[in-house]
């Protein structure tokens, strides 16, 4: 990790429940130390939940509230609403939750919650299928990406959501994807969204060797390659309108990404192409919004 | 001072005595005057207060139970299908020890659709954890409102406080408006010691195995059973300040009485009402109210029950496929007398339809005689039911 993102302590302490390799956990740990200690987090259903540890145990330090599936940002929201009310004008509200939590069940109170402008920060760390049930698929996963729902037989057809474009489209004033990959721009991007006032998403790449079927130590990799191979660029968003590119790597082929993960090694020759075109396609649709 | 009030601005009026800090509210009718009630004393100014306008009722009770939880005093209202809506958040909710108080205008589910009174809304959210009671009329529920708060806040429990649709709702009555300042003494702000908060670290609602969590349970268990008694010395207390008792049991000419009514609501206005003409005919008969369904006030309802021989019940509700659920409430505080008491329930009032004396007498004749027009379905007897 960079030295200076490192702070002094974790907010997270040993002893978690993650698998080994686990993406959501340094996920956790990277933005709670880029939010700090004055954070309160509002976490739901999904991998983080478990991870988090058994009553009586916990790894966090900073007040959690584990809640129902679909209700994050909406309890993020009174969690605000209750602090404002009693004065407490600097507490962040952190409403953390997977991609089942974002993009499927959770996504009526989140788009309540953008509308209104609740001043939470949301965080979607996003390991692309059902991982903490055992590996189903939801909305966020890829075409072509097998899970326990879509079996070889049945491999997943659709594309994947954009779930930052549907954000944005809530003219929020701060939208941003992210990767454990690029510890850094995370932080950056948190410090950045810390300070702004009203609803900010982050959308973060969180890798997964149990779900993706890689192995435990090429978590970072992973994610490294669907960066450079532009299957999760990283970008922000300002209030909806200006579209901003972040530092970029070298472009690859989506094949250096594709070939660790066993979740795609049914895909044929043509499958690769068309998940090439369709990241080509997306990257450019990207690049037009970010020109100035 | 005394208002002209409907039950839906008795109840915006109570969460303004009772200073609450945030309101979570979705609309439906009749609730609706509530909210705009509320969003309006809000955005006045007079209630120092978040209004957060949220999208669904599940995002209500979710945001509520965010709210409570960092202490704030919190309050939503909803009916119908907005609060089976909410459902999977009630349970949460409770489980969650936050004291929530919520307005329900019973209405009827669909389909078909109906806007009008019917209690199986509320009652089938009865195994949620939430304290249940049911008002008789406006100035109930602009008390009940006040109690259920210095209760929930004791016990660390959500309260439910259910108005009949239209009959509350909209119907206008003459209350007594407490003042402000004997509310702040009855009522003190809310300060829990367990909450979200940076100062005092603590991980809420995760995981936990089945040995701690049977413990959990019984303990909220417990804690619900109090209840009952805990209510009826909170609505002593209430009492010596307003000179108005609101008691989780209420009855009526019980003490000689061989045949007794039971109801929740509304309705049980005209129970009396039907007793008062019965007993002009001689027969020896009471009417019971049960303002509290959960807990079950069964030490109060022992009592008041005590003499009967035979307790008609009439329910407003109706568990399908079994009877009322009012009625199956009853059995189950009456099993260890099933020897030498008789039961009849009738389901009557349903989706909307009055129930007056002139429903109520022709119902206890039918109980006691065996005559009448309403219909067989399984141990239940159906008023109002087109031939």
């Amino acid at each position: 990790m960079n030295e200076h993102v490192q702070q002094k302590r974790d907010l997270i302490t040993p002893g978690h429940y993650g698998c080994p390799g686990c993406g959501a956990t340094l996920a956790v740990r990277l933005a709670l130390s880029a939010l700090g200690e004055d954070t309160i987090m509002v976490m739901t259903a999904g991998c983080w939940s478990t991870v988090v540890g058994v009553y009586p145990n916990s790894c966090l330090t900073i007040p959690g509230f584990s809640v129902a599936f679909a209700s994050t940002a909406a309890v993020a929201g009174g969690v605000k609403a209750s602090l404002l009310i009693q004065g407490n004008e600097h507490t962040t509200v952190l409403a953390w939750a997977g991609d089942g939590g974002t993009f499927d069940i959770g996504i009526q109170a989140i788009s309540g919650a953008m509308e209104r402008n609740d001043d939470i920060i949301f965080i979607c760390y996003d390991n692309e299928a059902y991982m903490n049930t055992g590996i189903q698929r939801s909305s966020a996963t890829p075409a072509g990406g097998w899970t326990t729902t879509t079996p070889d037989s049945a491999l997943k057809g659709q594309k994947k959501k954009n779930i930052v474009e549907i954000m944005a489209a809530h003219h929020i004033p701060y939208a941003a994807t992210a990767s454990i990959c690029a510890p850094e721009d995370l932080n950056g991007k948190l410090k950045k969204a810390k300070d702004i006032k009203g609803s900010r998403f982050i959308h973060l790449f969180a890798s997964c060797p149990t779900g993706w079927r890689h192995a435990p130590e090429l978590s970072v990799e992973v994610a490294r390659e669907a960066v450079k191979s532009r299957v999760f660029p990283l970008y922000e968003v300002f209030n909806g309108d200006i579209w901003q590119l972040s530092p970029m790597p070298d472009k690859v082929d989506v094949d250096t990404y594709l070939k660790h993960q066993g979740r795609f090694k049914k895909m044929l020759a043509s499958d690769y192409q068309h998940f090439q075109k369709q990241v080509d396609d997306d990257w450019q649709r990207l690049l037009n919004k970010c020109r100035p | 001072m005394k208002k002209v009030l409907m039950g839906t601005e008795a109840t915006a009026l109570a969460v303004k005595l009772a200073r609450v800090q945030v309101v979570a509210a979705f609309p439906i009718t009749p609730q609706t005057v509530i909210v705009e009630n509320l969003s309006e004393i809000i955005g006045r100014g007079e209630l120092k207060a978040k209004y957060i306008a949220v999208e669904s009722e599940h995002s209500a009770m979710a945001s509520c139970m965010g709210a409570s939880l960092t202490g704030a005093r919190t309050f939503t209202a909803s009916s119908s299908q907005g609060l089976v809506y909410m459902h999977e958040m009630l349970h949460y909710t409770a489980g969650a020890r936050v004291p929530v108080v919520m307005a329900n205008c019973n209405r009827a589910l669909a389909p078909p659709w109906n806007l009008y009174c019917d209690h199986t809304d509320s009652l089938s959210q009865r195994d949620t954890g939430w304290i249940q009671y049911y008002c008789a009329d406006v100035q109930d529920v602009l008390d009940a409102i006040l109690i259920a708060y210095a209760v929930a806040e004791q016990v660390f429990l959500p309260v439910m406080i259910n108005l009949d649709a239209f009959y509350l709702t909209h119907t206008s009555e003459l209350v007594d408006v407490p003042d402000q300042k004997t509310v702040d003494i009855f009522l003190p702000p809310y300060r829990p010691s367990n909450k979200l908060d940076v100062d005092d670290p603590k991980t809420f609602g995760i995981v936990c195995g089945a040995d701690l969590y049977s413990s959990i349970k019984y303990q909220r268990q417990c804690d619900t059973l109090s209840v009952e008694k805990l209510w009826d010395q909170t609505a002593v207390r209430f009492c010596g300040y307003f000179n108005r008792l609101h008691p989780t049991v209420e009855a009526y000419q019980t003490e000689d009485a061989d045949v007794c009514i039971v109801g929740i609501g509304t309705a049980t206005g005209a129970m009396r009402l039907a007793v008062d003409r019965l007993r002009e005919e001689g027969l020896k008969i009471g009417s019971l109210r049960l303002a509290m369904i959960r807990p079950f006030p069964l030490e109060g309802f022992k009592k008041a029950i005590a003499n009967a021989k035979h307790v008609i019940v009439i329910d407003r509700d109706v568990s399908l496929g079994a009877e009322g659920i009012v009625a199956q409430e009853v059995k189950a505080g009456l099993f260890d007398r099933h020897g030498d008491i008789k039961l009849t329930g009738f389901i009557a009032g349903i989706g909307g339809n009055d129930v007056t004396v002139e429903t109520i007498v022709p119902l206890v004749r039918q109980a006691i005689s065996g005559d009448g027009t309403a219909v067989e379905a399984g141990t239940t007897l159906w008023a109002e039911v087109l031939p």
